[in-house]
């Protein structure tokens, strides 16, 4: 590969594009599961900011927090799908505006 | 242009195609599959960007585990598509606006920044390399501190998905 390649600032652009889509989901749309599915998408682009700044520095310290971001991901998925589940059983709904128990 | 960077631009727009059907799709099992692709393409940059490692790694962990869950889900609480349109409330455009605003600084951040930096030549992470610095004392603890997180999700989540009796 050769130097001249410089592929860490359009991949910054890249993820900071898929961020801002990840974003736009998590108002846009309804669905929990689907608002839980767009905040995957804004890790993944934190990923990405991490490879490239990774390649960019030319260190290896990007690629083990994309390895334990990458853990907290399987964690997170796990607990919050199962919150999901709990929640649609309360309220027979996957409708996040209906989700309000705990609103004040 | 070299074909590295040709597969990059390719598989970058494969992406934010996929990313914009996750947003843009009001059934939630096709917004799962097009995640799938967008986690699939982005394995493919991550391997163009120099670390094979963690480009394995999205394949098996994201494409692979996580998605199976959040499929299993789907297909367990068998979701309808979204009836209702878009929320347009005053607050949300507020919020859109202004995040909006944030994006264009930190893009031209990053455009006003790209001049001073170079690449290392010839940057590649192997698994060998990523392995070292893993179990290394800077990062051994906390590598041991996300076992008793899976340990302690794992245990959260039988407890909370499970049915009261």
């Amino acid at each position: 590969m050769s130097a001249g390649a410089d592929l860490a600032t359009p991949a910054l652009l890249l993820s900071a594009g898929l961020f801002a889509i990840g974003v736009v989901g998590v108002f846009l749309r309804r669905n929990v599961i689907t608002v839980f599915m767009c905040v995957e998408l804004m890790l993944n682009a934190v990923n990405l900011a991490f490879i490239a700044f990774s390649r960019w520095r030319g260190t290896l310290d990007g690629q083990v927090l994309v390895f334990f971001v990458l853990t907290v991901a399987a964690a997170e998925a796990a607990v919050g799908l199962a919150i999901i589940i709990a929640a649609q059983r309360n309220r027979d709904t996957l409708d996040v505006d209906s989700f309000n128990l705990l609103k004040w | 242009m070299t074909l590295d960077a040709i597969l990059f631009y390719v598989f970058a727009a494969v992406a934010v195609g996929s990313a914009l059907v996750v947003v843009g799709q009001r059934h939630p099992t096709y917004s799962a599959f097009a995640l799938i692709v967008t986690l699939c393409s982005l394995s493919a940059v991550f391997g163009l960007l120099g670390s094979p490692f963690i480009a394995v790694l999205q394949v098996v962990v994201y494409a692979g585990a996580i998605m199976v869950l959040f499929l299993f889900v789907l297909m367990l609480l068998s979701v309808q598509r979204e009836e209702r349109p878009a929320r347009r409330a005053w607050g949300v455009k507020a919020t859109a606006i202004g995040l909006g605003a944030v994006l264009v600084a930190q893009v031209g951040s990053v455009l006003a920044s790209a001049a001073r930096g170079t690449t290392a030549p010839g940057f590649n992470a192997s698994t060998g390399q990523v392995a070292r610095l893993l179990f290394s004392p800077a990062y051994l603890y906390v590598f041991e501190a996300t076992s008793i997180l899976i340990l302690a999700a794992l245990v959260g989540a039988v407890a909370l998905a499970k049915r009261e009796s």
